[in-house]
């Protein structure tokens, strides 16, 4: 076993105990489902929708050469300079140099989860520079110097007390128990911070090729403010995030929120161009695009698994994921959590490393059905099982599968076994739950099922 | 070679391979759906709106409503004019674009006033009570507002002051999303402005426990006044 292996295995058997925390998360994302399912039943033909936007981002990532050019170039053509990093090295360089050229103290980011992947703020900090979180779920998360618990919802595990405790500590605020008055605290802090920063650092959810825009969907308009304020506006994006067309929108937005949040649409959906344009009230004077490839075309390379590439990070397939409300976020130690982040995350940190994701998974195929853009998500579970062991046998597995098709085969042998087992079955109980016991790993947290007294054949020959 | 044709050439390399289209059999490699296809059939498939302009502003309506958008109709310019000023009571600077309607409002208030076309500080506009700007059109399928650069006083004043509110044309307001994106096209494709934004309801915020509370860090008020 690897160390992810046995720290995701440690994690989710701690967080599996603790049922105050998944009745929270559950309650949380069974709420979710009933406003999803609202506004879903709106669409008039949603499935038809869903086959049209996992057409229209097949279609950009199999050309994905052609509309990345395309895209860079119209941004370049309005003052955007754009820039490639193969690796999230390269990607921290950029933003550094960007940052320094500009003499820049302090930095406002909105949410960018490739930022969270790359490991920006740590650079950043590490650099001198100060960096404040400004959507108020990665906020409270930044204070408490801890990674999201969901990539949509990063700070949905807390309760209210505990984030009331953490702004007191780290403000100086009065406790409160109120969720507006907690929103206004962080409101409070942040406007002064969107003021005086020089630097606004934001994501992307879409990347228009046609016209040379990013897209950034929220809903607390603390986006807009970091990229209206700052002299300097940075977007860090991966290159899978491209749309052909600027219409596309209008089919992807309201799908993105209502598979992500049960909306009919995010509050804000706001595109960029460019820099402050000739005649414009204001804006960034320079504006910077860092497009990201950090193992995408790793991803891009197995046809089996592209449309992986397709995700929106909308998140509803870690929503509905059995796994997911049962361990929670924190045990993936990934970026991206859930169904996508266990399939996404062995091409993009290493196979080996991070098979074990794919393993806990029940198959159900929920994360499946809940795509907006259709992606096979339960089989490239399946994929990956098979990759890793293709690629590296372990002999356990190897030698447990030989005996059992030894047996299997020869109905002799299988009787044999059976009656075998029936007869020691009564001596497990001096080893029961001991690290003795053959059968640990079920009877941890389950009792052994008692073999039964007569087999089905036997009982249908002794039938009267 | 440069980063960016590493990139590329990794990405070209990458795509020898063809991928099946999702939900076809495997190897089909065909796309079903045509971009002229999808661009027509798109709103059958969107939350269905009515016909006539009664059932848009209905709509509009119904949708502000539920995204707490005070959304009222104007029967004309005194009218706005009155609606306003009964809002001001409590205002002590308001920040406001130059525009046909704004125009119309702006010294009428009798407030102090902040031009964002003008440049301005970024202090004294947070400091501001009120933010009021045009748009470009009403979508009645979300309630939405949509705003640019050019159409708006640009990037903060719809976002940075406490209250937003938007003066619209009744003539403004379109059926859905594909017709907003049309309409884009149709008036900017020669030279977009660097900012275009689809406002839908007042900034919002579900990040504690998934309560919702209004105004995270955009404006807690959000009010339509269609004439
Ligand atoms: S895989 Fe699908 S459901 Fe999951 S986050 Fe991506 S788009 Fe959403």
């Amino acid at each position: 076993m690897t160390t992810h292996a046995q720290q995701f295995s440690s994690d989710a058997d701690r967080t599996t105990r603790d049922l105050e925390q998944r009745a929270q998360i559950q309650s949380a994302l069974r709420s979710y489902e009933v406003a999803r399912d609202a506004h879903k039943s709106a669409f008039q033909d949603w499935e038809a929708a869903r086959q049209t936007a996992a057409e229209i981002k097949w279609d950009a990532v199999n050309h994905l050469d052609q509309y990345l050019s395309e895209f860079a170039e119209k941004l370049q053509a309005r003052g955007t300079q754009v820039h490639w990093a193969s690796n999230a090295q390269q990607a921290r360089d950029i933003i550094l140099n960007i940052i320094r050229a500009n003499n820049a103290r302090s930095i406002i980011k909105s949410k960018v989860m490739t930022g969270e992947e790359i490991h920006i703020n740590e650079a950043l900090e590490k650099a001198g520079f100060e960096v404040v979180e400004s959507d108020l779920g990665e906020f409270i998360v930044q204070l408490r110097r801890e990674a999201p618990y969901h990539f949509v919802f990063p700070a949905m595990h807390l309760k209210r007390g505990e984030i009331s405790e953490l702004f007191s500590r780290e403000l100086g605020t009065a406790p409160t128990d109120d969720p507006e008055e907690l929103t206004m605290i962080a409101r409070r802090v942040l406007r002064e911070k969107y003021i005086t920063a020089d630097v606004g650092i934001s994501g992307a959810n879409f990347a228009i090729a046609e016209t040379g825009m990013i897209s950034i969907t929220e809903n607390e308009g603390n986006a807009r403010l970091t990229c209206a304020l700052p002299r300097v506006h940075i977007a860090l994006l991966g290159i899978e995030k491209v749309l052909p067309k600027l219409r596309d929108l209008a089919l992807f937005l309201p799908m993105l929120a209502t598979a992500g949040a049960g909306q009919a649409l995010t509050c804000y959906n706001s595109l960029y161009g460019g820099p402050r344009q000739p005649g414009e009230s204001d804006g960034p004077e320079e504006f910077h695009v860092v497009l990201l490839d950090n193992n995408r075309t790793h991803l891009l390379a197995d046809k089996e698994q592209r449309d992986a590439l397709h995700c929106i990070r909308c998140g509803a397939c870690l929503n509905v994921c059995p796994i997911y409300r049962n361990v929670g976020g924190h045990t993936y130690g990934t970026t991206y959590q859930g169904p996508i982040g266990s399939v996404i995350t062995p091409h993009l940190r290493g196979l080996q490393d991070w098979k074990h994701l794919s393993n806990a998974s029940s198959l159900c195929g929920a994360c499946t059905q809940a795509c907006p853009v259709k992606i096979d998500l339960h089989h490239h579970l399946l994929q990956n099982r098979r990759n890793a062991f293709t690629e590296n046998p372990a002999w356990r597995e190897k030698l447990t599968f030989k005996l059992f098709r030894l047996v299997m085969n020869q109905p002799r042998v299988y009787l044999f076994c059976v009656k075998l087992s029936r007869l020691i079955q009564p001596l497990h109980r001096f080893v029961d739950g001991t690290r003795l016991d053959p059968a640990l790993g079920w009877t941890k947290t389950r009792k052994l099922p008692k073999i039964a007294p007569q087999t089905f054949k036997e009982f249908w020959q002794n039938r009267k | 070679m440069s980063e960016r044709e590493k990139i590329l050439s990794r990405i070209r390399e990458a795509l020898t391979l063809s991928a099946a289209v999702p939900g076809h059999p495997q190897d089909h490699l065909l796309q079903v759906v045509s971009e002229e296809e999808a661009a027509q059939h798109i709103h059958e498939w969107l939350p269905a709106v009515g016909e006539t302009l009664e059932d848009g502003l209905a709509l509009f309506a119904k949708n502000s409503y539920e995204l707490k958008t005070d959304f009222r109709l104007v029967d004309s310019e005194e009218d706005l004019l009155a609606q306003l000023a009964e809002m001001a009571s409590g205002w002590k600077k308001i920040a406001i674009h130059r525009g046909e309607l704004t125009d119309a409002v702006c010294g009428k208030l009798g407030l102090p006033v902040c031009i964002t076309d003008e440049g301005y500080d970024a202090s004294y506009l947070e400091s501001c009570d009120v933010g009021i700007t045009q748009c470009d059109c009403l979508v009645a399928q979300t309630g939405s507002v949509l705003v640019t650069a050019r159409s708006a006083g640009g990037r903060a004043l719809s976002v940075l002051p406490p209250h937003h509110i938007v003066l619209a044309r009744r003539d403004q307001l379109l059926p859905d999303l594909p017709s907003a994106f049309a309409l884009l096209e149709e008036r900017y494709a020669t030279n977009y402005p660097s900012f275009i934004s689809l406002i839908t309801g007042p900034s919002r915020t579900g990040d504690i426990e998934r309560i919702l509370v209004l105004g995270a860090h955009g404006p807690k008020q959000l009010t339509v006044l269609c004439i």
